[in-house]
């Protein structure tokens, strides 16, 4: 099986491969499209700031390959994020792919931001979560977030209700980070490749 | 529900993990990635690394190390120590460190901060705040391994490095550092009231209630601690058995 990582210099990719690893599959880091294209499976991980992770992409001519992509693909927390409509993080116009516009946690004095820790899963709904009981823990660290909707795979709370995770035809994304999420983010990578 | 996170904290030198570390079914304790992951499987939430290396080879080792670790870790860590450069912290990030921990060095410059928190995200830059509190001037902030102070209030501090653009403070009261007598409530609390991002209390930690109090009273996002958990005498899923029955969050 070929998994193409995207390399779009978004941070935080080697923890990506390193996890990839750990389950025994060589991935490729890539910008290529064409090695992009011919891949079974694609992630497109994340960490940072969207105005300067959209630079990139459209600097490679990656924003108008990844809408046309057919095979699974796995956006990771900044990586799920751009797939929407619009980011209030330097309002940003994003990829397009989902139809959400992502905004900024408004802190108080029990929920700090960024939205920092384990937190549980809710209202899990896709075969990615195959294996895991509402109430599993994963690891988030954002201060923007998708809100709810027809796409939402499954649910986060900080305090109101957030899209933990997402999904439109081949493209699934996680806010939080499985690659660091011990045995249930471990899991869940596992249930993408094996999609 | 967030929940309250238990950080160990290990201390590495040239590589090696210091402070003769006791811990029964690990062959080699000063290993920091085979203790790291012992630590994982306990139930610890994150980890942070301090190198004290001093010499040359430092950047070299400890970019090797955070790549060892992070080929093993499923969960977060924090490396800090001594990081004073851009460059340096694109290389621990790139190598898979999750966070970068700064201390001095935003002392020296608090405009680092800024640059670092629009480079690379706030998430990822941590400011590491030393304090002390002395009768005459209250919490002050520490510099260079806490040799010197700094005439910085503590909570002033702390919030001017938040609104610079750290994602996160480690607090550690170096009053209460070593003493096992508890964590330093009062300055933690007013710092968790000041700023709104998450604090990380250090120093004091003895007991299973020490916890309990840093979360209930001061606010506390996470608590910090080294010698208990090396040396056994606080076990980690028991600290968080013990917190989980009274009623506070954690992941078990």
């Amino acid at each position: 099986m070929e998994i193409a990582v995207i390399d779009y210099k978004g941070g935080n990719v080697q923890s990506v491969l390193f996890a990839l690893e750990r389950l025994g599959v060589q991935a490729t880091l890539t910008a290529e499209p064409d090695a992009i294209r011919r891949a079974d499976k694609v992630i497109f991980p994340g960490e940072g700031e969207a105005a300067s992770a959209m630079r990139e992409l459209r600097a490679q001519g990656l924003d108008q390959l990844l809408p046309t992509l057919t095979q699974p693909f796995l956006g990771v927390c900044l990586g799920m994020q751009l797939l929407g409509r619009h980011s209030e993080e330097g309002d940003t116009e994003l990829l397009g792919i989902l139809p959400f516009d992502v905004q900024r946690f408004q802190p108080d004095a029990q929920h700090k931001v960024p939205h920092m820790g384990w937190n549980t899963l809710r209202n899990l709904r896709s075969p990615l979560f195959r294996g895991l009981r509402e109430d599993d823990y994963v690891y988030f660290v954002h201060s923007y977030y998708a809100p709810v909707g027809a796409y939402t795979i499954a649910e986060g709370a900080h305090p109101g209700p957030f899209s933990a995770a997402v999904q439109h035809q081949n493209f699934y994304a996680v806010q939080f980070h499985a690659e660091k999420s011990g045995p249930v983010g471990t899991r869940i990578l596992q249930n993408f490749l094996d999609l | 529900m967030l929940t309250k996170r238990i950080i160990p904290c290990l201390d590495v030198k040239d590589g090696r993990t210091v402070k003769g570390i006791r811990f029964e079914g690990l062959r080699d304790a000063g290993d920091p990635v085979a203790l790291a992951a012992q630590y994982a499987r306990q139930g610890a939430d994150e980890l942070v690394f301090l190198d004290i290396t001093a010499t040359n080879q430092k950047r070299q080792t400890l970019v090797a190390l955070v790549r060892d670790v992070a080929r093993e870790l499923d969960i977060p860590f924090t490396v800090g120590g001594g990081i004073s450069a851009v460059a340096d912290v694109e290389a621990l990030l790139l190598n898979g460190a999750d966070k970068v921990s700064i201390n001095s060095a935003a002392l020296q410059r608090p405009a680092l901060i800024d640059e670092l928190a629009r480079r690379f995200g706030s998430q990822c830059i941590v400011v590491a705040v030393d304090a002390r509190s002395t009768p005459e001037a209250g919490w002050q902030v520490y510099t260079r391994a806490g040799t010197q102070a700094t005439g910085r209030g503590a909570v002033q501090w702390c919030r001017e490095a938040a609104d610079r653009g750290a994602g996160e403070l480690l607090l550690t009261s170096m009053s209460h550092d070593g003493t096992k007598d508890g964590f330093a409530l009062e300055v933690t609390g007013a710092v968790c009231a000041a700023v709104t991002v998450p604090v990380i209390a250090s120093g004091g930690a003895g007991r299973l209630e020490h916890f309990t109090s840093v979360f209930e009273q001061a606010g506390a996002d996470a608590g910090l601690a080294a010698s208990i958990f090396h040396f056994g005498e606080v076990g980690i899923p028991e600290l968080k058995q013990h917190l989980h029955s009274n009623g506070i969050p954690v992941r078990l």
